[in-house]
């Protein structure tokens, strides 16, 4: 019974990784961002492109089936995947913020970028999976009846290392510190000089990069699909509600509950309603705690 | 000469079930300002509801192939995806605007779930087949039959129009567009901005499955793969280029993107070599999306603007 736990923490690490940049855009540009799951993809795709061009395949570090071929991809990738997403909010988003636009009218252009960043993929890469690279899970008994598989504890412990420099970032750096002033009020900001459109490029690169790290973890453990991104979507609001919206411990915190509910759903053979079974959580909370776990009531 | 106009007749009767959505989204979006990101979600209920209502008999279902009538049906439908709407907007409507757009989102990838994976209700992947279609067989011809099809479908949709043009006219439709333009002024003033966007958004919604029900009781046959999230975007686009905030403009909007979007399918199926048509079909998708970003960024009032609209009895000066 232990064991849907070992397998949601993987699963609600990706998400949650994923979710720290849709948390990040909600807060400080202030809208629900549903391209998010794009930047997934293509985070993941960059990093298809740079093994592919490295040719030194993804390496393998003991019992782990990856090593610093894959990484250094991953590291390069997530320039290459700022770039794009700073060239977006440059293209359509600054634009539509500098017309004072609605929040809706950013959802619903962050819908069609959404769509758009799918069919790309599909236009760019085709349709097919791919694979970083051809590798047998091994799992390794670790208590008695509980297994997991190295990759599973190195992508963990990459979440974790990750999660520790945003907290660094966000808790003690000076952009980090302008960062929570804007999202607290942006105006306010604004009048103590805070660069606002430094934040906001801050934001998305930060957002990107955490996402370029979850797409290709995610890419490596399962296959490359240009809707990899997209099916991540509804465990990342999900999450982002259940932590309270406002609060990026609060959506770790809510990773790991959605993370932990989909592998229960799995392991009670209700797989085919992964997604559905999220919504109800998501939903539930909304009756019942509006503000998440960790949020603060309005 | 009878292609063509057996062509037009099909063409304009897949504009209907789009231009119907686009109508029931134009209240919700263009009167109202809830943006509902899972229409494909409430079309589906609507499509599945009639189609377990007036579908036959089938042998490995637990309910449904209840071999109704069809009214009953598209009564159906709306009830069913108005239910949906209620629930979804009960919960959500009364927190941020986001929350509506995330949940709607999340019911239409359930909804395909329970389409694909309850195999007991609609038999999954395999679909619903032999739905009766209403008004058929009075004619030998097709397009006849057809015809007949499409004049039900200009006739709901005609009654439709009407009633949301009563409606968004009368003063509750003016308490809409105050709710949209400033929520706190019409909180102030009294209005039950809740209960107001509720029915909205559960009116809009049931239209949608409507149009649902036509669709399925048109193709006689669906499937989890008839639903999927490409139609909430062409709705969505339908009604930005039309012009949200007006119905004949939701109407037009379905018409002119429906238009481009079939006549490009046509364009890309008879020129292309199919090795590369994957490709184009993913390249019309970008192409629709940088349509719908132009839009938002040069004419966000669409081809046809929202009227002033005043009450007959205001006495202007």
């Amino acid at each position: 019974m232990i064991q849907f736990v070992a397998d949601g923490i993987v699963n609600a690490a990706l998400i949650a990784l994923g979710a720290i940049g849709l948390s990040m855009t909600y807060n400080i540009l202030r809208f629900a961002n549903f391209a998010q799951g794009e930047i997934l993809t293509t985070g993941a795709y960059m990093t298809l492109f740079l093994v592919t061009v490295m040719g030194a395949g993804i390496g393998s570090m003991g019992p782990i089936a990856f090593g610093w071929p894959l990484l250094i991809s991953i590291a390069f990738a997530i320039g290459a995947t700022s770039l794009v997403v700073l060239a977006v909010d440059w293209l359509l988003f600054r634009q539509l913020r500098d017309k004072t636009a609605s929040r809706i009218t950013l959802i619903m252009a962050a819908f069609g970028v959404s769509l758009m960043g799918r069919n790309l993929t599909t236009l760019i890469a085709g349709g097919e999976p791919y694979y970083y690279d051809f590798y047998i899970p091994k799992s390794v008994e670790i208590f008695t009846g509980v297994k997991v598989r190295p990759d599973d504890l190195a992508i963990l412990a990459i979440a974790v290392i990750a999660f520790v420099i945003l907290f660094a970032f966000v808790n003690r750096t000076s952009m980090g510190r302008q960062m929570r002033a804007v999202a607290e009020n942006p105006t306010l900001a604004r009048i103590n000089g805070i660069d606002v459109r430094a934040v906001i490029r801050w934001t998305w690169i930060i957002g990107a990069s955490l996402a370029t790290v979850a797409g290709a973890l995610l890419g490596h453990n399962t296959q490359l699909r240009p809707e990899m991104g997209f099916d991540m979507l509804l465990p990342m609001f999900a999450a982002l509600i259940l932590g309270g919206a406002t609060n990026l411990y609060g959506t770790i915190l809510g990773a790991v509950v959605i993370g932990l509910t989909e592998a229960l759903a799995v392991a009670v053979g209700l797989s085919g309603y992964r997604a559905a079974v999220t919504f109800m959580v998501m939903i539930s909370f909304l009756v019942v705690r509006p503000h998440g776990l960790l949020g603060e009531k309005e | 000469m009878e292609g063509i106009l057996s062509f037009l007749i099909f063409f304009l009767i897949f504009t209907s079930f789009y231009s119907l959505s686009s109508l029931g989204l134009n209240l919700q979006w263009g009167f109202t300002g809830l943006f509902n990101v899972g229409i494909v979600g409430f079309f589906a209920i609507g499509a599945y509801t009639s189609a377990i209502i007036t579908g036959p008999a089938y042998p490995d279902t637990l309910i449904g192939g209840l071999d109704l009538w069809f009214p009953l049906g598209f009564i159906g439908a709306m009830i069913t995806a108005g239910i949906a709407a209620f629930i979804i907007g009960f919960v959500t409507l009364r927190l941020r605007e986001d929350f509506l757009a995330i949940s709607t989102f999340g019911i239409a990838v359930s909804i395909q779930l329970v389409t694909l994976n309850f195999e007991a209700l609609t038999r999954g992947p395999n679909g619903m087949y032999s739905l009766p279609r209403p008004l058929s067989g009075f004619f030998e011809s097709r397009t006849l039959d057809n015809l007949l099809y499409l004049i039900l479908c200009v006739a709901i949709i005609v009654v439709v129009y009407w009633a949301f043009e009563r409606m968004v006219r009368s003063p509750w439709g003016r308490v809409l567009r105050s709710i949209r333009e400033d929520e706190v002024a019409a909180a102030a003033l009294g209005k039950n901005v809740f209960a107001m966007r509720l029915q909205s958004f559960v009116v809009g919604s049931s239209v949608m499955g409507l149009a649902g029900a036509l669709y399925a009781n048109f193709q006689g046959f669906i499937s989890p793969a008839d639903f999927l999230p490409i139609f909430t975007f062409q709705v969505f686009v339908m009604l930005i280029v039309g012009g949200s905030g007006n119905n004949l403009g939701a109407l037009l909007g379905g018409l002119v993107v429906w238009g481009i979007w079939s006549g490009s399918d046509q364009l890309i199926a008879s020129v292309l070599p199919p090795t590369i048509q994957t490709q184009a079909a993913a390249a019309r998708i970008v192409f629709i999306g940088l349509v719908l970003a132009l839009m938002l960024l040069y004419r966000p009032s669409g081809i046809l603007r929202e009227r002033r609209i005043v009450s007959s009895e205001a006495r202007l000066p």
